[in-house]
This record gives structure tokens, C-alpha cells and sequence, in this order.
């Protein structure tokens, strides 16, 4: 009873017989909430790696058709504003400084068209690095130079980077700065789930809920009612965390669970929340597409001040202009699927990007793009 | 963005530990995991552990996936 054994045979599936078991259990599941309700059931995941897993695992060729995965706004690159970028590619202009960054931001273009790749190739000086702890090396070994570490990124990352500032403080690194750009996963939830959403579950992020703790989520199924399973990212994970979420609509028990539970626990990480309350301090964020939102982000807090490029550079704000007909906002607010975009695959690829959904590697449309999208 | 790989704490220096990610070595920094200890498995994120990984738990996990699916390959 193994007959579609080879449809497995990627090696992200380490147990075909468990995968082909678990696709049979989610079919029946949907299939009686299916009859009981005759709607379609929208999960959204929250964070860009599930997204990946998701795509890359192929799961979308085995679910039934009553049931779709969303996208949700937990790609940091894909979530940074248009007028940030254009800040960040602000301070790369500047003479004598050092911009050190993940991979991902390289080609995230501004309004001007430009990236931080193309401005590289103008001559600016841009490093991408594995960790900000290679920043500080960077600084210290280079002390006529200002050093700049493009902080974007959620609850994971931000305690990193605060835990980076932190060194620097310590150590009296004077030539270092970090562009605070961080959001913060529960407002995102909240701005996602206005009234008549057609949200139905959440997998929520693993990692962000490794320092945030699952109970972050409570309001989501106590105010919402809407069901939320905080997932790992292998694709057994995943299909797990989905047949959770089933099983919470089938038995109107809507709350939060962990599936995750080798990683993340009800508290998170005591010692990575307490870094960044000491560092950072909860401020407005503007999203994609979403705009500003209220206590969403994290910026350096009074003491750390120091270390803000924008403060230090003295970069203005920007208003925010998105790139002329790309939905890269609706899709991340689970309003619309990639292939809904008229650019998506034809004038927006990975090698030549509109959008930050195709820029990212994570992004929802470059997922599409790589591995084919859903039905 | 949010990724993190498990790896193995071989050897401590002061809050730097080596860390073994399936043959391939590299200094991680354990400040935000001041609890880790030698052989534990950690995860982490762009050099920073963000947490320690219980084997236990992960057993438990599979076992779980075990009970509920892979059992029913008799059934139908």
C-alpha cells in the first residue's frame, strides 16, 4: 500500500511511507470540514523559510484542492518599505563607508532603479556577510572607515544584531552603525487579520517564536478565534502542523500549539528577549504595501542611540513608492497569489525583479518561480 | 531569513564555541545561550546559538509522526 512511494523521492522527505500516510489523513480532513462548511481553506504561513520548505518539498501537488497555503508578510526583505531601501542605498553613497549586509538585500532595487549590487559596481564598498559579528571584525580592523550593518529582519534576527550592538558598546567600537529596520511578527498577524479576513489557520514561524515563546500568539486564537500551530521546517513538520490546524477547525477548538516543540517553548529565550529590551525599544514600522503600523518595529533604543546610521548620516525619510503594478503587498497580505501578478515570470524573474516577493530568495513569487506554484 | 541550522558544541571558549554542523566547523557565538553546554546540539542563526535543541523532544516528535501516520500502512 506504498504506491506512490517515488513521488517522494526528494531527499527532504526521510519517510515517504509517513508522508503518503500523513497526505491521506489531511485529504479526509478536508474533505469533512469541506462538507460542513463548502468553503475553501486558506492557511497562511507566516514566515518566508516555511515558504520555501513548502515549495521546494513540492507538498502543494498532494493537498486537495479545497485547501491553499497563503503567504504572509514574514519575508523581512520583502516587507522593508520602497523609501528604506532607498535610505540604505543613501548611505552607500557615502564616501568612506563600509556597508555590510545578508546576501539577501543585494538586490532589492530602490526607486531609482539602483541596488546595493549596482552601486557596488559604481565602486561602492558593500560585503555581504554570514553574521554581524564579522561586521565588528570588519570595523575594528578598518578604523578611518564608518562600518554599516543593514539590520533588517524579525525576532530572530533582531536580538543578534542587538546582541552585535551590544559588543561594540563594550568593546568601544565608534565606527560602527546598524540601520534599525526590524518588525516584529505579532502586529503583522494583527494587520493581516482585519474584519472578514479569509484566514481559516496560521503556521506560524519557528524561529522568531524560539525567542518570542508561543504564548505571543494567544490573542490571535482567544480575540480572533482563528487557529495558530507554531510549525519546524522540515516538510514533516509542516504536513503536521497543517493536520493541527485541521483537526482545531473540525473540533471549533481554535488556539495555539507547538509542533515545534524540540525548539520553541511557551516563554522562548529569556536571554535573547532581555538583549534586545536592553538595546532596542518597540517603535512605528513602515511595511510594504501595509504602511506604517503602530509598535511593529524595533529601532535602538536611547542609550544605543549612537549606532543608528540614519541618525548619524542624517538620512531623511522617504515617502514610499511602490513599483508601478506589482502586488507584491497583496500577496504578502494573503490577498492574492503570485500568479495573479500580470509581471509574474514574464517581466519579473529572479534575474531581472520587480518586486521584493521575486527579489527575495524567500519571496513568495521566487518560490513560484523555482519550484511551481499551487494546483 | 529566519534560518538556523542545528550543530553540536564540541569545545568552549569563553562565550565562542566551536560548533559541528555535520563535519563542517565554525565558531559560534553562545551569548544568547548561556545555558548550552559541551555536546549539546544548538541552533543557529547567522553565528549566534538561539537555542539548545533537546534530543529528547526530537524523539519524541518522530515517534509522534510514527504513531500517526506511518502505523496505518495496514489499514485500508
Amino acid at each position: 500500500m506504498i504506491k506512490i512511494k517515488n513521488k517522494f523521492s526528494s531527499p527532504l522527505w526521510s519517510d515517504s511511507l509517513m508522508a503518503s500516510n500523513a497526505f491521506k489523513e489531511i485529504k479526509k480532513l478536508v474533505a469533512q470540514i469541506y462538507a460542513e462548511t463548502g468553503e475553501t481553506i486558506n492557511f497562511m504561513e507566516v514566515c518566508g523559510t516555511h515558504t520555501m520548505s513548502i515549495a521546494a518539498s513540492g507538498m502543494r501537488k498532494f493537498f486537495p484542492k479545497e485547501l491553499k497555503m497563503l503567504s504572509g508578510p514574514g519575508c523581512p526583505v520583502c516587507v522593508t518599505s520602497q523609501g528604506d531601501i532607498d535610505r540604505i542605498l543613501e548611505i552607500a553613497a557615502i564616501k568612506d563607508v563600509i556597508i555590510t549586509t545578508f546576501g539577501e538585500m543585494m538586490r532589492v532595487k530602490g526607486s531609482s532603479g539602483k541596488d546595493l549590487h549596482s552601486v557596488r559596481e559604481e565602486g561602492a564598498d558593500i560585503r555581504v556577510l554570514y553574521s554581524p559579528l564579522d561586521a565588528l571584525r570588519i570595523a575594528s580592523e578598518n578604523k578611518d572607515k564608518k562600518i554599516v550593518f543593514i539590520g533588517v529582519g524579525f525576532e530572530t534576527t533582531a536580538p543578534i544584531i542587538a546582541q552585535t550592538v551590544f559588543h561594540a558598546h563594550n568593546r568601544k567600537i565608534n565606527n560602527f552603525f546598524i540601520t534599525p529596520l526590524f518588525k516584529l511578527v505579532p502586529p503583522a498577524l494583527k494587520a493581516v487579520l482585519p474584519d472578514g479576513h479569509k484566514i481559516s489557520g496560521f503556521i506560524l514561524p519557528g524561529h522568531v517564536s524560539v525567542v518570542i515563546g508561543s504564548k505571543s500568539y494567544n490573542f490571535v486564537s482567544e480575540k480572533h478565534k482563528v487557529p495558530c500551530v507554531v510549525a519546524g521546517f522540515e516538510p514533516m513538520d509542516i504536513i503536521g502542523g497543517i493536520n493541527m490546524l485541521l483537526l482545531q477547525i473540525l473540533r471549533k477548538t481554535p488556539k495555539v500549539e507547538t509542533e515545534y516543540f524540540r525548539a520553541v517553548t511557551m516563554d522562548g529565550n529569556k536571554s535573547a528577549q532581555e538583549i534586545m529590551k536592553k538595546v532596542l525599544k518597540v517603535a512605528a514600522a513602515e511595511w510594504r504595501a501595509i504602511g506604517s503600523i503602530e509598535k511593529s518595529g524595533l529601532v535602538l533604543s536611547d542609550a544605543f542611540k549612537r549606532f543608528d546610521a540614519f541618525k548619524h548620516f542624517k538620512i531623511k525619510h522617504y515617502a514610499s513608492k511602490e513599483p508601478k503594478g506589482c502586488i507584491c503587498g497583496k500577496i504578502i497580505m494573503g490577498l492574492a497569489l503570485p500568479a495573479d501578478c500580470r509581471f509574474f515570470g514574464n517581466k519579473c524573474t529572479p534575474s531581472d525583479a520587480i518586486g521584493p516577493c521575486m527579489v527575495s530568495s524567500e519571496g513568495a513569487c521566487a518560490a513560484w518561480f523555482k519550484y511551481g506554484g499551487q494546483q | 531569513m529566519c534560518l538556523a541550522v542545528p550543530g553540536k558544541i564540541i569545545s568552549f571558549k569563553q562565550n565562542i564555541a566551536q560548533v559541528d554542523f555535520n563535519g563542517t566547523k565554525r565558531e559560534i557565538s553562545i551569548d544568547l545561550v548561556p545555558e548550552a553546554k559541551k555536546n549539546d546540539f544548538v541552533l543557529v542563526h547567522a553565528g549566534f546559538a538561539i537555542s539548545v535543541l533537546s534530543a529528547k523532544e526530537a524523539e519524541e516528535t518522530l515517534s509522534i509522526f510514527s504513531e500517526l501516520y506511518a502505523m496505518k500502512e495496514d489499514k485500508k
